[in-house]
């Protein structure tokens, strides 16, 4: 009778609701839940990523391949050293392969562009990526420009 | 001049024992943990509080994310960045809006049902009676909505932010044209599960928490006549928003902190 | 104001105090030099009474005596500053909340105003301490709803919400929800204002006829002269607090105080003024200042 209606319909509530909750989880902040395949790391130093967050994405020629695992600061040397997390087994990646830190229209998030090499050998699991360009701060970029200007 | 002091203190005293019996209401309601026999009465409540909430909830959720979208979508335009319409929406929308806007809207909808209903009750001598029957009212009426509004409102937090992206979807890339790669994929690059979505859920939890126990107390608490009532409503409408607001501001400087 | 917030008084006492005496065994109801005090003014005054057991006894007395109060003291809704209230010779008083919730199913209360819950029919509001107090299978709790509404000539109006009843009406579904669990005593709270002449005759009839068909004690308290007097066997007369006059009602009207007999005859002025402390009439015409 009327309690069967109040308990189905509060039931849907809460089903909607873990849909909703799956959902958010999922869809927007992006776990990716069937993510079984294999996958490798990579390190690389860069002299500043700024704007380089955990879980930002590494692409090739504009195509998702791996994400940021982790970034931390190796204080000795100034530089920050970023591990990668790339998909499938390791065996295709160059080991002159260049790291670009780059950023998704003007003002969009920072992600790291890989920049295939020519050499033979390829990375392994655990290698590092020497060829590096860290983000451009506009902030040096204008300062550069200001000074050099002065001098001219 | 000593005759406005005097009223201060006195208007302080008077709150200070309203904030002491309104403690006390919840403690003895909580106390005791429902047992197997009082599921049916939360299923009840959650039905009164949650599910009849439901629509307005949905329908402002649409409204809310559409029109973020469209404020987004004109401004990153500019700077050719209308891919971060869907990070925008998604941060704004789960750090602040969703966990805000549900419980103002919950307030309105849920808290001043709850608290006429409760004021009806006790205005027309219901409490009165269960108390002279052997049923503690606490167990009974008000502790069942205490735990129906701490179900539905995180719920309802749920429904709305979900409900609020699929607005923006609508109208980002469906009307405005935004590319949906770059919507969802700037969108799940930049949120993060804990820091954004779990954060932004602690906030609902906390605003179901203390609206429905504004709402409960101004019903158990207000003046047993159809004026007190209306007063009742009015302040749980009125104390609620205006709690939900302050505490989102303490919140998001407590949890997202260090803006120095 | 209920007291339901109020903090517990510990229970520790309910013992010594709950022991059962002979003297206390004759009477259902004994209170015990009760005081109470409302803001400035004294409700009751060192209020001595005692209900026996079995048959219908009435308090009595002039609007504002704090009848009504007498009886929320004695279902331990309003703890009074002073003395004893013992029901059944335990301590009202001095009851733990439990102990209180434990001893109330054994009242049955009848407020002025029906206070039916408003959210559900007329027969879950007489099944409603049934559920909550017993676990009688559904089909037992069905056929003793129906006698009981049948007891007060409302078994066909089991499916209709209490907003559709008549105030008569509604009465006597209170009235069949108070008896629900066959209560020990029944209090009623005003039962005779504010109804027509035929449901204050049915009432009437009821509160007399469940008296005897229950054997349970009834506790009335009115202002009502003529009802009351047909119906209680025993009427104690308040006034200020204090019991001004008891005994069967016929000897009432020729008690030697005056205030009980203005009273019980209902004259207008008496030992109670007609008027409201004043001035004298003379110099509140004759003064200047308006």
């Amino acid at each position: 009778m009327r309690m069967r209606t109040i308990e189905i319909s509060v039931g849907a509530f809460v089903l909607a609701g873990v849909l909703a909750a799956i959902f958010l989880i999922v869809q927007v902040s992006g776990i990716n839940v069937s993510r079984s395949e294999e996958t490798y790391k990579l390190t690389a130093r860069f002299d500043d990523v700024a704007g380089l967050r955990v879980r930002s994405k590494v692409s090739m020629a504009g195509v998702t391949i791996g994400r940021v695992q982790g970034i931390v600061v190796d204080t000795e040397f100034g530089e920050a050293i970023v591990t990668l997390e790339i998909d499938g087994a390791p065996g295709s990646l160059t080991i002159d392969t260049g790291a670009k830190i780059l950023t998704e229209g003007i003002l969009g998030a920072r992600y790291i562009g890989l920049v295939p090499g020519a050499d033979e050998e390829m990375l392994g699991d655990g290698d590092e990526i020497v060829e590096t360009q860290g983000a451009i701060v506009l902030e040096n970029l204008i300062g550069q420009f200001l000074s050099n200007f002065g001098k001219g | 001049m000593e005759h406005v002091l005097r009223r201060i203190g006195a208007e302080t005293l008077r709150w200070l024992q309203g904030l002491g019996r309104a403690t006390m209401m919840w403690a003895m309601a909580v106390a005791r943990l429902p047992r197997w026999s009082d599921v049916s009465l939360i299923v009840r409540q959650v039905y009164n509080i949650g599910v009849l909430s439901v629509v307005i909830i949905v329908l402002s959720g649409f409204a809310i994310g559409a029109v973020i979208a469209l404020q987004f979508y004109t401004q990153l335009a500019r700077f050719g960045a209308e891919d971060a319409v869907g990070v925008g929406l998604a941060l704004v929308l789960l750090r602040e809006l969703g966990p805000v806007v549900t419980a103002l809207l919950f307030a309105g909808r849920a808290g001043s049902a709850i608290t006429a209903e409760i004021g009806l009750m006790k205005t027309t001598e219901q409490l009165s009676i269960m108390e002279m029957m052997g049923v503690d009212p606490l167990r009974r009426i008000v502790a069942p909505r205490l735990w129906g509004g701490f179900i539905s409102m995180p719920l309802l937090t749920v429904l709305f932010n979900t409900v609020a992206i699929y607005g923006g979807v609508v109208v980002g890339i469906h009307w405005l044209g935004a590319d949906p790669g770059g919507f969802w994929s700037g969108m799940q690059n930049t949120v993060e599960l804990w820091q954004d979505l779990g954060k932004g859920m602690v906030k609902a939890v906390v605003f179901g928490l203390v609206v429905t126990w504004i709402a409960v107390f101004q019903g158990y608490d207000c003046e047993p006549t159809a004026e007190g009532m209306g007063l009742a409503t009015t302040r749980t409408v009125v104390m609620s928003s205006v709690l939900v607001l302050a505490m989102d501001f303490f919140l998001t400087l407590l949890m997202y902190g260090d803006f120095r | 104001m209920t007291e339901s917030l109020g903090p517990d008084t510990v229970g520790s006492g309910a013992g010594s105090t709950g022991s059962v005496n002979a003297q206390t065994a004759d009477y259902l109801i004994e209170i015990d030099d009760l005081c109470l005090m409302r803001g400035e003014k004294v409700v009751f005054d060192h209020l001595s009474l005692k209900v026996p057991r079995g048959g219908i006894t009435a308090v009595m007395g002039p609007s504002g005596t704090g009848k009504t109060t007498l009886l929320r003291v004695i279902g331990g809704q309003v703890r009074p500053d002073s003395g004893a209230v013992y029901l059944n010779g335990k301590d009202v008083c001095r009851m733990s909340r439990s102990e209180l919730f434990e001893a109330r199913r054994d009242i049955g209360m009848l407020f002025q105003s029906s206070a039916l819950f408003t959210d559900i029919n007329v027969f879950e509001n007489v099944a409603f301490p049934m559920r909550v107090h017993t676990d009688l299978p559904e089909d037992t709790i069905r056929d003793l709803v129906i006698m009981k509404l049948n007891a007060v000539g409302l078994r066909g109006a089991r499916d209709l919400m209490p907003s559709q009843l008549s105030g008569g009406r509604a009465r006597r579904v209170a009235l069949a929800r108070a008896i629900a669990l066959d209560p020990d005593l029944i209090m009623y709270d005003e039962p005779f204002t504010g109804q027509d002449p035929i449901s204050m005759g049915v009432i009437l009839t009821l509160i007399r006829q469940l008296n005897e068909a229950l054997g349970t004690s009834s506790l009335l308290v009115s202002h009502d002269i003529h009802e009351t007097v047909n119906i209680a066997d025993y009427v104690f007369v308040l006034a200020d607090g204090k019991v001004i006059g008891e005994g069967p009602p016929k000897a009432l009207r020729d008690h030697p105080s005056r205030r009980v007999t203005q009273f019980m005859r209902g004259d207008p002025d008496g030992p109670v003024p007609f008027h409201y402390p004043a001035d004298d009439l003379k110099y509140d015409l004759l003064s200047e200042d308006v």
